[in-house]
C-alpha cells in the first residue's frame, strides 16, 4: 500500500502534465517505439465515439485505501468530490441521453454523501443497470457503512469489486495490510443477501495484475479465482474482470520507480491488437469528473485529457453531440488495446 | 555485443534461430507451443513444471519468462517456490543416488 497520495506527498507525477512528458519522451519520442496515435494512422484508423450506453461518473478522488497502483490517485487524503449541484446535473443527464448503465465509480464512491440519492434518482429514472464500484473494506469500516449492502440489494444495484488476488499476501500488498480480511468478511455479507447467488443480485470481482505484467487469461483466472473461493471461504460470484494496469498515475509511478517502465511499454505496444479497437470502451462510454468535466474514459479524466469538441462539461453537450465524435488518445490507451483488450468490464475479446 | 553470456535482451530475438535454419526451427516452435497448450495436464501446471525445469537446467532466460508467465497465471508465490523446490528435490536426489554406486565400487574395492 501506498503511504499517501502523490499529490499529497508533492510528487511531480501528481500533476498529468508531468505523466503526458513521460508518456511521449523517451521510447516514444526516439522512434524506438510507435505512439498510439501513429499506430491508429498506421491502420487508417480512428477512434470516434458510437452511440451512448455508459454513463461513468466518478463521485470523487476520496478512498479509504491507498493502493500502490491506483491509477486515480485516490486516498484519504484526497478531499475533492462530486457535489451535490453537479448530482443534480448527472441526474438530468440521465433524463437526457438514456444510458444503458451508470457506472458509479471513485475513490469509493459510497463515501460521496449523495451517492444514496444518486442511486435512488437512477432507479425511479429505470436505468437498466446501476454499477457501483466498491473497494469492499469500506463496506466494513463502521457501521454506517454496513448498511450499504442492503441499501444495493435494494437497489437492484450490481456490485464490482475489487479482489486482485484470492490470496491473501497478494492481495495485501497491492491494496495495504488486512484489506484481503475484510474483503472476504464483505464478500460473505453480500452473498448472505443474495449476491452471486441471486440471478438477480450479480457480484462481479476485478482482477488486476500485481506489478508490470499483463493479465492471463480471463478464463481462466476466473475458474481459479471461483474454485479458491468456494473452497477456503464459500463465496460465490458471477464474474471476473481482468483490467490491464495502465501506465499512469501511481502505477507509472511504481514502473519508473522499479525500472520497469521500458520493458512494460515495449510489452504493452508489443501486445498491440488491432481487433480491439472497435470494442474499446471510449466508444461508448462518457466518463464525467466530480465536477461535471468530460472525458472519453476514467484514465483519460486522470490525465485531464478532456472531450474533443469545445463542449467539456455535462451539462453543455447535447444528445446528439455524443456520437461520431474523434476520441483522443495518448500512449497509455495501448493499456486497454493490449492482447484481449481490456476495459472497465474486463477483457474485451 | 553484450559483455556477459547471457543478456536478458536474447529472449526476445529468440525467434530469430529460424534465419539459420528454418524448418528445424518453425518446427520446434510449432512444437513448443502445442507442449503448453491445454491437454491432459492443464496449461498452468504445464507452466509449473516449466518453471521447476528451467531452475534445474540453470536458464536464465527460462526462469524470467516462466516467472512472468506464471505471474500472469494467478500462480501463487507458495506454488511457485514449491515447483522450483520439487526440482532441486530431483536434482539433488539425481546427485545422492550416485552415492550407491560409489558405495558399491568401495566395497568391491576394499578389504
Amino acid at each position: 500500500m501506498a503511504k499517501s497520495s502523490l499529490q499529497r506527498s508533492k510528487h511531480l507525477l501528481a500533476d498529468p502534465k508531468q505523466q503526458l512528458q513521460v508518456l511521449s519522451s523517451g521510447l516514444f519520442s526516439s522512434g524506438a517505439l510507435p505512439t498510439f496515435s501513429d499506430r491508429l494512422k498506421g491502420l487508417n484508423a480512428e477512434l470516434k465515439t458510437d452511440r451512448l450506453e455508459i454513463l461513468q461518473v466518478n463521485l470523487g478522488y476520496m478512498c479509504n485505501q491507498t493502493c500502490v497502483h491506483c491509477h486515480v490517485d485516490a486516498g484519504p487524503d484526497r478531499k475533492e468530490i462530486m457535489s451535490s449541484e453537479t448530482i443534480d446535473k448527472v441526474i438530468d443527464a440521465i433524463i437526457r441521453f438514456r444510458p444503458n448503465t451508470l457506472d458509479l465509480t471513485g475513490g469509493a464512491p459510497e463515501m460521496n454523501p449523495e451517492f444514496q440519492r444518486l442511486v435512488r434518482a437512477a432507479v425511479s429514472l429505470s436505468v437498466k443497470d446501476i454499477i457501483v464500484r466498491s473497494n469492499l473494506t469500506i463496506l466494513e469500516s463502521n457501521n454506517h457503512y454496513k448498511g450499504y449492502p442492503r441499501f444495493f440489494k435494494e437497489n437492484g444495484i450490481h456490485v464490482v469489486s475489487s479482489l486482485p488476488h484470492y490470496s491473501m499476501r497478494t492481495t495485501d500488498r497491492q491494496r495495504g495490510e488486512g484489506v484481503f480480511s475484510k474483503s472476504i468478511t464483505a464478500l460473505k455479507r453480500l452473498n448472505e443477501l443474495g449476491y452471486g447467488r441471486d440471478k438477480h443480485l450479480k457480484l462481479d470481482l476485478v482482477y488486476n495484475p500485481s506489478g508490470a505484467f499483463l493479465p492471463g487469461s480471463e478464463k481462466e483466472l476466473e475458474a481459479d479465482f471461483k474454485r479458491k473461493l468456494k473452497a477456503d471461504f464459500d463465496i460465490d460470484f458471477n464474474q471476473l474482470f481482468c483490467i490491464t494496469n495502465l501506465p499512469i498515475s501511481r502505477f507509472l509511478d511504481y514502473l519508473l520507480a522499479s525500472e520497469n517502465y521500458e520493458e512494460y511499454m515495449e510489452t504493452l505496444v508489443e501486445a498491440f491488437n488491432p481487433s480491439t479497437l472497435s470494442r474499446l470502451m471510449c466508444r461508448n462510454t462518457l466518463s464525467v469528473g466530480y465536477d461535471g468535466s468530460l472525458y472519453a474514459c476514467d484514465f483519460n479524466q486522470m490525465l485531464q485529457i478532456p472531450i474533443s469538441g469545445d463542449k467539456r462539461y455535462l451539462d453543455d453537450l447535447d444528445t446528439n453531440e455524443y456520437s461520431n465524435r474523434k476520441i483522443n488518445v495518448h500512449q497509455h490507451c495501448y493499456g486497454c488495446a493490449a492482447g484481449s483488450g481490456s476495459s472497465c468490464q474486463g477483457s474485451i475479446s | 555485443m553484450s559483455d556477459t553470456y547471457y543478456d536478458p535482451k536474447d529472449l526476445k530475438n529468440f525467434k530469430k534461430i529460424t534465419d539459420w535454419s528454418e524448418p528445424l526451427g518453425t518446427r520446434f516452435f510449432e512444437y513448443y507451443s502445442k507442449v503448453f497448450e491445454e491437454g491432459a495436464l492443464s496449461a498452468r501446471e504445464k507452466s509449473l513444471i516449466a518453471l521447476a525445469v528451467s531452475h534445474v537446467v540453470k536458464c536464465p532466460y527460462c526462469i524470467d519468462a516462466y516467472t512472468k508467465d506464471g505471474l500472469q497465471r494467478g500462480i501463487t508465490e507458495e506454488e511457485m517456490m514449491e515447483a522450483v523446490h520439487a526440482g532441486a528435490a530431483i536434482e539433488s536426489g539425481a546427485t545422492l543416488v550416485h552415492a550407491v554406486q560409489m558405495m558399491n565400487k568401495h566395497k568391491k574395492l576394499s578389504h
